[in-house]
C-alpha cells in the first residue's frame, strides 16, 4: 500500500509543478489542456464508481455532466456567478437528476439497464435542445467565469490550481469511499447481487446512493467544464459523450482507483495527437478501442496496477 | 380531418421503417443477449450504397437490391470477425466493441463519400401525390414505403411463425441453452439472423434515404429510436418489436403534429410552442419509462 501512497503524492507533485514546467518550456497552452484532462478525469472517475465498483453499466452519464454545465450557464443568465453558490447547485441538481433516473432505471437489469439509462440521457439531451431561451441546439456562450473569493479564474494558472485542488480532494474521498463499509458492500453487489440481498444488505438503496454520488460528482465536473470552455451546448449530453466516458474508464482500468484518471489522460492525449495528424482520427481510435476490448480487458491501469498494489487483486476477487 | 389521416399515415410509415430495423436487432439481442450499437451503422451503409447505385444506374429498385445484398455481406463479415467474439463477453465489452465499430464505420463512410450529405433521389414515377380520398392527397412514395413495410412485416411474420427456420429462431431467442441442447446449431442460426437483420436495416436505410438526409451520424440517430421500440416491445420478440415500432412511430409523429395545436388551445402561444416542442421531443422516452415502470421486461417478453 505504501507504494501507492508514494505514487499518489508523486502524481500530485508533478501536476502541481506542471504550470511552472510548462512556463519554463514555453508551453503555457498545455496548462489548459491538462486542466481539461483533470476535469474529464473527475467525470470518468465518478462513472468508475458505479461501473467498476457497483457493476452498473450506465450509458447515460453525460446527462449529469451536461446538467452540471447547464446549471452554471442558466444561473449566470440570472446574474448569479458566485462559484460557492453555483458549483454546489450544479452538483445538487445533477444528484437530483441521478436520483430520479436511478430510481426508475435501477429496477431493471442487464441490457435493459444500459438502454434505459441511454434513453433517459437522450431525453435530457432533447429537453435542453428544445430550451430556446438557453440557446437551444446552438448552445450558450458564458459571459465570464464563476467568481470565487480571492481567486480569479480568468487567470489560467489560478483556475488550474482550483481544479487540481478539487481533483486531489475528490480523488482522496473516492479512495476513502470505496474502502469504506459502503464501498465494500457496493463491490459485493457487483460480485453477487442476490447473495448480498440474502445477507440483508439494502441492495437497491446502496446502488441508488452510489448512482446519486456519481451523478453529483459528474455534475460538479460539468460545472468546471462549463467554466473551462466558457460555452455550453446540448452536445455535452449527447450519448456519444456517455460512450466516451465509458471508453475512458475501460481504457484506464475498470474498478481501479486511478482507472478514470489514466483513461481520461490517455484518451484526450490521443485525441489531440491524432487530430493533429489526420482528419479521420475516429478510425484509429476505434481500432485501438477494439484492441483494448480484446487485448486488455482491465485497461492500462490494470496492466500497471500489480506493480503498485499487489494485494489489490486478491482483495477484489 | 384530412390532416389527422395524413399524420396517422406518416406515423404508420415511420413506424414500419423502424420495425424493419428493429426486427433484426431484437432477434440479435434475443438470441445472443448481445448489446449491438452498430446496427445503426448498417442502416447508414444501406442508405449510402443505395445513393451510390442510384446515381450510377438510375434504377431505384436495383439500388435497394444492391444496398440489401452489399450490407448483408458487410453484416456477414462483421458477425464472423467481431460480433461472434463479443457475444461471449460481458455487456460492457459489447457496448465498447460495437461503439468502436460505429467510430470506424463513420470515418470509413466519410473517407469514401465525404462529410457532406449525399443525395438519394426518389424514383420519378413515385414523386407525385396520389388521391386516396376525395380530399386527401398523399405522396406516392410514402405510400409505397407503407406497402413495402407491410409486405415485409407479413413476410417476417410468416417466416417466424410458419417456417422451420422461424421456429428455430424463436427457440433460440426464448432459451438459447435449451435450444442448443435440443440440437439447434445456434451459431449458424445467429449468423443467419444477423445477416438478414443487416439486410432489413439496409432496405430501411435505402427507402428512408430520399425523405431524410443521407449523412454520417444518421445511424446513431435512428439507433436510439429503434432501441426504444425494442425495449417497449420486449427484447427478443418480433411481435413486440412490431407493436413497439408502430407505437413509437405514431407517438413521435402525432406528438410533433398535434401537440402544438392542442397546447395552443389552453396556453398562451409563446409558452405553448416551447412546451409542445419539448414534450414532442421526449414523448417516446416518457412512453418507454411508463411502459418499463409497469412492465419491466417490455410488453411482450420473449423469455418466460
Amino acid at each position: 500500500m505504501r507504494k501507492s501512497i508514494v505514487g499518489a503524492w508523486g502524481l500530485l507533485l508533478v501536476l502541481a509543478a506542471f504550470p511552472f514546467i510548462a512556463e519554463a518550456a514555453g508551453l503555457d497552452f498545455y496548462v489548459s489542456v491538462v486542466r481539461r484532462m483533470l476535469i474529464y478525469a473527475l467525470a470518468a472517475t465518478s462513472l468508475n464508481l458505479i461501473l467498476g465498483y457497483g457493476g452498473m453499466v450506465a450509458l447515460g452519464h453525460a446527462a449529469f455532466f451536461g446538467a452540471g454545465a447547464y446549471a452554471v450557464g442558466i444561473l449566470e443568465s440570472y446574474g448569479i456567478q458566485a462559484g460557492l453558490i453555483v458549483w454546489p447547485v450544479a452538483a445538487v441538481l445533477a444528484a437530483i437528476l441521478a436520483l430520479l433516473i436511478g430510481a426508475v432505471s435501477l429496477r431493471t437489469r442487464g441490457v435493459y439497464f444500459i438502454m434505459i439509462t441511454l434513453a433517459f440521457a437522450q431525453m435530457v439531451y432533447y429537453i435542453f435542445i428544445s430550451l430556446r431561451q438557453y440557446g437551444g441546439e446552438d448552445g450558450l456562450n458564458l459571459a465570464g467565469y464563476s467568481s470565487l473569493p480571492g481567486v480569479d479564474l480568468a487567470d489560467s494558472n489560478s483556475f488550474y490550481y482550483v481544479v487540481l485542488g478539487m481533483f486531489a480532494v475528490l480523488m482522496w474521498a473516492f479512495g476513502q469511499l470505496v474502502n469504506s463499509r459502503f464501498g465494500t458492500a457496493l463491490q459485493g453487489i457487483r460480485e453477487n447481487e442476490s447473495r448480498m440481498e440474502s445477507l440483508g444488505y439494502p441492495v437497491f438503496r446502496l446502488k441508488l446512493t452510489a448512482f446519486v454520488i456519481s451523478g453529483a460528482v459528474a455534475g460538479l465536473a460539468g460545472a468546471l467544464l462549463a467554466n473551462h470552455n466558457l460555452f455550453i451546448s446540448p452536445s455535452l449530453m449527447h450519448w456519444t459523450q456517455s460512450a466516451n466516458l465509458l471508453v475512458m474508464v475501460l481504457v484506464g482500468g475498470i474498478g481501479l482507483r486511478y482507472g478514470g484518471v489514466v483513461g481520461a489522460i490517455v484518451m484526450l492525449t490521443l485525441e489531440e495527437a491524432l487530430r493533429m495528424w489526420t482528419e479521420y482520427w475516429h478510425l484509429p481510435l476505434g481500432i485501438l478501442l477494439l484492441c483494448v476490448v480484446f487485448g486488455a480487458p482491465r485497461g492500462i491501469a490494470g496492466l500497471v496496477a500489480p506493480w503498485f498494489a499487489p494485494a489489490a487483486r486478491g482483495e477484489r476477487s | 380531418m384530412t390532416l389527422v389521416v395524413e399524420q396517422l399515415l406518416n406515423g404508420l410509415q415511420f413506424g414500419l421503417m423502424l420495425f424493419l430495423i428493429a426486427a433484426g436487432l431484437t432477434l440479435v439481442f434475443g438470441i445472443m443477449d448481445i448489446m449491438n450499437l452498430a446496427h445503426g451503422s448498417l442502416y447508414m451503409a444501406g442508405a449510402y450504397v443505395a445513393a451510390e447505385t442510384m446515381q450510377r444506374t438510375g434504377s431505384f429498385l436495383f439500388a435497394v437490391l444492391v444496398a440489401a445484398v452489399a450490407t448483408g455481406v458487410v453484416g456477414l463479415v462483421l458477425e464472423r470477425l467481431l460480433i461472434r467474439r463479443l457475444a461471449v463477453r460481458d455487456h460492457l465489452a459489447q457496448v465498447l466493441g460495437t461503439y468502436a465499430i460505429i467510430l470506424i464505420a463513420n470515418d470509413l463512410v466519410k473517407m469514401i463519400w465525404g462529410p457532406a450529405p449525399v443525395m438519394l433521389n426518389m424514383p420519378a414515377a413515385l414523386s407525385g401525390p396520389v388521391r386516396l380520398l376525395p380530399d386527401l392527397m398523399y405522396p406516392a412514395y410514402r405510400l409505397m414505403i407503407i406497402v413495402c413495410g407491410v409486405a415485409a412485416a407479413i413476410g417476417l411474420y410468416w417466416f417466424v411463425t410458419r417456417t422451420r427456420a422461424g421456429v428455430l429462431v424463436r427457440a433460440g431467442a426464448s432459451n438459447r441453452q435449451m435450444a442448443t441442447l435440443m440440437g439447434v446449431r445456434v451459431p449458424l442460426l445467429f449468423l443467419g439472423v444477423f445477416t438478414i437483420g443487416a439486410m432489413l436495416a439496409a432496405v430501411a436505410g435505402a427507402l428512408l434515404g430520399p425523405i431524410t438526409a443521407v449523412q454520417v451520424g444518421m445511424g446513431e440517430e435512428i439507433l436510439i429510436l429503434v432501441l426504444v421500440c425494442i425495449v417497449i416491445g420486449g427484447i427478443g420478440s418480433i411481435r413486440g418489436a412490431f407493436v413497439g415500432a408502430l407505437l413509437v412511430g405514431m407517438v413521435d409523429t402525432a406528438g410533433r403534429a398535434f401537440l402544438p395545436m392542442l397546447l395552443r388551445e389552453v396556453l398562451p402561444p409563446a409558452m405553448a410552442s416551447g412546451l409542445a416542442s419539448t414534450f414532442a421531443a421526449i414523448s417516446i422516452y416518457l412512453l418507454m419509462a411508463v411502459v418499463l415502470v409497469f412492465r419491466p421486461a417490455g410488453l411482450f417478453p420473449a423469455r418466460g
